[in-house]
């Protein structure tokens, strides 16, 4: 177990320092970020001094070299110290790129963390059942409408779901409060979010479970433990539940992966500040440290869960052997 | 370590010449061997499944409407440009919304009117679905063009090439893709157009198609790299490399014929995932832009004003649920006529 983490962290950080370097690159030589962080009315001086505070006038792999060695050890700009991990400051607030990203992330953890409790437990429960019932009205209704809600998008279900919960008066618009000084509050205020998110996701969880399912149930292994008289149900969850795990896992590592690196959409949808919103907002204003930082983080993030998933595998299946 | 989709491509059956040739001798009818070619036999059994037939008429009926949206909108008499709010003040109340009950939906208006500029729901929704399903389906294109040629090569030729296509691969797959079409956007366009100038739509049709395809063709060629190094094991293939077929006659005519079934399929799959991905880009505002219309820039509108005129929401949200579905379902009707074994 142990080497195969070190291995495979390492592939994840030499994956993670060419991502870095390609869109660095693609960042910073192609146009004039000093324009950019000056903003309008840019005279020649002003240019030259961001150039030389943010040390653009060097050439960009020496730049690049510095950002990575920033984020290790930390780095001095003219404008003062900044501790690692350092990704630079923001050329259109001037904070401290990490830190922002840090303000942003638990709306943004607990949007994907509800959401996935939300989605996981809903759509393995219909697809479960769908299953179990195989073939029966139950089976079809679930089957029919998990068809029709993968079809739906969050931009179009949220404005609905606004309108009928949020613009009528019944619940507060959907904000981010604080966990830990307001469960209660945290908790209503991102449930329609979750709820919203969950309706969509689901679908994609149930027909894959329902199908995973189906196909366990025709295995041999199920077909004897049921021929040996062991009661239905036990053969049902414990048998051919643990084999139709892995495809789901599968799919939860790139959903996992993607909703806690800012599930952009969401967020717009229900006009809440998290990294993908930051994100989004760096973009428009060409905020390229900001950019750069959020692009690293979203990547890390992604390696991260696939390690976790490729790990998990050797859980639940003990022939998968991590070499 | 078992990798997701090497596990996928094993258990997923190649369509075989063996199989083929005994189904050619059930299907046909009476006591004479009527040959039909797998196509012919794709065709016959996509025909009985009603559900994939009508959404094919459907999905067909959307691209017909959107390539010929100026033709209808001439003959409808409206432009998805002009401010009718404007020429005509009565159409729109004093908070700039629609006038008349409904979201202003009238017999001149079949879909109502936006609030504030005063355009024409009808004409943009139109307009809107041309630019987006002319985007996606160029996407489309290229990303199974390029997924094609990757995914053989790397599978036919092994060694070398398989290796570093797979590092390829994994590099490009750590990108969280929907961040960098975002990110990347004004990178593309600025290769384009000078920073200052005013960016032309057509540059930003190129870039969405340009960063979408880059990140778009990695599971396709997986698969098909998978498939491919399978069937170059099989006899057909052997025998064919005996006679001195050149590895591009042994590509086009052995091997591509095989891989037909994943491709189609997984290409009916992807258009609409790349139509709504295009849409939630310029739905977050760094996709196209006003006043170009897009199906994805009218929910943006649609969000920000549904308090006051739910309405607007309707018709191009409804669209795009059928239009999804429909092709999700043309999409898994594709499947069971190609491979009849793969039940739901």
């Amino acid at each position: 177990m142990l080497p195969f983490l070190l291995r495979r962290t390492i592939g994840a950080v030499v994956i993670l320092v060419l991502l870095s370097a390609f869109t660095f690159f693609v960042f910073f030589s192609v146009g004039d970020p000093a324009l950019m962080a000056c903003g309008k009315n840019c005279t020649a001086d002003n240019v030259a001094l961001i150039h030389k505070n943010l040390g653009l006038d060097q050439p960009v792999p020496v730049q690049y070299w510095h950002f990575l060695v920033g984020i290790f050890a930390g780095r001095d700009f003219t404008l003062g110290h900044c501790s690692a991990p350092c990704f630079g400051y923001s050329f259109a607030t001037k904070q401290d790129v990490w830190s922002t990203m840090m303000d942003r992330l638990p709306l943004t953890a607990s949007l994907a963390f509800g959401g996935v409790v939300a989605f996981l437990a809903i759509g393995l429960g219909t697809g479960l059942l769908a299953a179990w019932k195989r073939g029966s009205l139950l089976d079809k209704t679930v089957t029919g409408i998990s068809m029709v809600l993968s079809s739906v998008q969050i931009y179009i279900l949220g404005p609905v779901v606004l309108g009928i919960f949020v613009y009528s008066g019944i619940m507060a618009a959907p904000q981010y409060v604080n966990l830990t000084s307001n469960p209660f509050g945290w908790f209503m205020g991102l449930l329609i979010p979750w709820l919203v998110m969950a309706t969509i996701f689901t679908a994609q969880y149930t027909r894959m479970a329902r199908s995973t399912m189906i196909e366990q149930l025709q295995e041999e292994h199920v077909r004897t433990a049921k021929a040996k008289g062991m009661p239905a149900r036990y053969v049902f969850l414990r048998y051919a539940w643990r084999g139709s795990l892995i495809p789901i896992v599968t799919i939860l590592g790139v959903d996992l992966g993607s909703l806690f690196g800012g599930a952009m959409i969401t967020e717009f949808t229900f006009q809440l500040a998290g990294i993908g919103r930051l994100a989004v907002d760096s973009v428009v204003t060409l905020d390229l440290p900001m950019v750069m930082g959020v692009m690293v983080f979203s990547a890390a993030l992604i390696l991260f869960f696939n390690i976790i998933v490729d790990a998990a595998y050797a859980f639940i299946d003990p022939r998968v052997r991590l070499s | 370590m078992t990798s997701p989709s090497q596990t996928a491509v094993s258990t997923s059956e190649t369509p075989g010449r063996a199989s083929k040739g005994l189904k050619k001798e059930k299907k046909s009818t009476g006591g004479e061997l009527v040959g039909r070619s797998p196509g012919q036999l794709m065709w016959a059994r996509f025909k009985r499944d009603r559900t994939g037939v009508i959404c094919g008429i459907v999905v067909l009926a959307f691209f017909v409407v959107a390539a010929l949206s100026p033709v209808i909108a001439s003959l409808y008499g409206k432009s998805p440009y002009t401010l009718y709010g404007s020429e005509d003040p009565s159409l729109l109340d004093e908070f700039s919304y629609p006038a008349g009950p409904n979201g202003g939906i009238s017999g001149d208006f079949w879909f109502g009117i936006e609030p504030g500029l005063g355009r024409d729901l009808f004409t943009n929704l139109l307009y809107g679905m041309r630019t987006s399903l002319g985007i996606s389906l160029a996407v489309t294109i290229l990303v199974v063009v390029t997924g094609t040629v990757i995914g053989i090569a790397a599978g036919y030729l092994g060694g070398k090439t398989d290796y570093w296509v797979g590092r390829l691969i994994d590099f490009l797959l750590a990108f969280p893709s929907q961040l960098t079409f975002v990110a990347f956007m004004p990178a593309v366009i600025a290769i384009f157009v000078a920073p200052g100038d005013e960016t032309p739509t057509y540059i930003r049709v190129i870039a969405l198609i340009l960063v979408q395809w880059a990140l778009g063709w990695m599971g396709l060629a997986r698969l098909l790299r998978g498939q491919v190094m399978s069937l170059r094991e099989r006899d057909f293939v052997e025998a064919a490399r005996i006679t001195g077929a050149s590895p591009w006659r042994i590509i086009t005519k052995e091997l591509l014929p095989n891989v037909v079934t994943p491709i189609l399929v997984q290409s009916t799959y992807m258009l609409p995932l790349f139509v709504t991905a295009e849409a939630g880009l310029s739905f977050m505002g760094v996709g196209i832009v006003d006043p170009t219309p897009d199906w994805g820039r009218l929910f943006k509108t649609a969000g920000q004003i549904y308090e006051n005129d739910p309405t607007f929401l309707l018709f191009p949200g409804a669209a795009m649920v059928i239009f999804v579905l429909c092709f999700n379902l043309l999409g898994d009707s594709v499947r069971d006529a190609f491979d009849p074994k793969s039940g739901r």
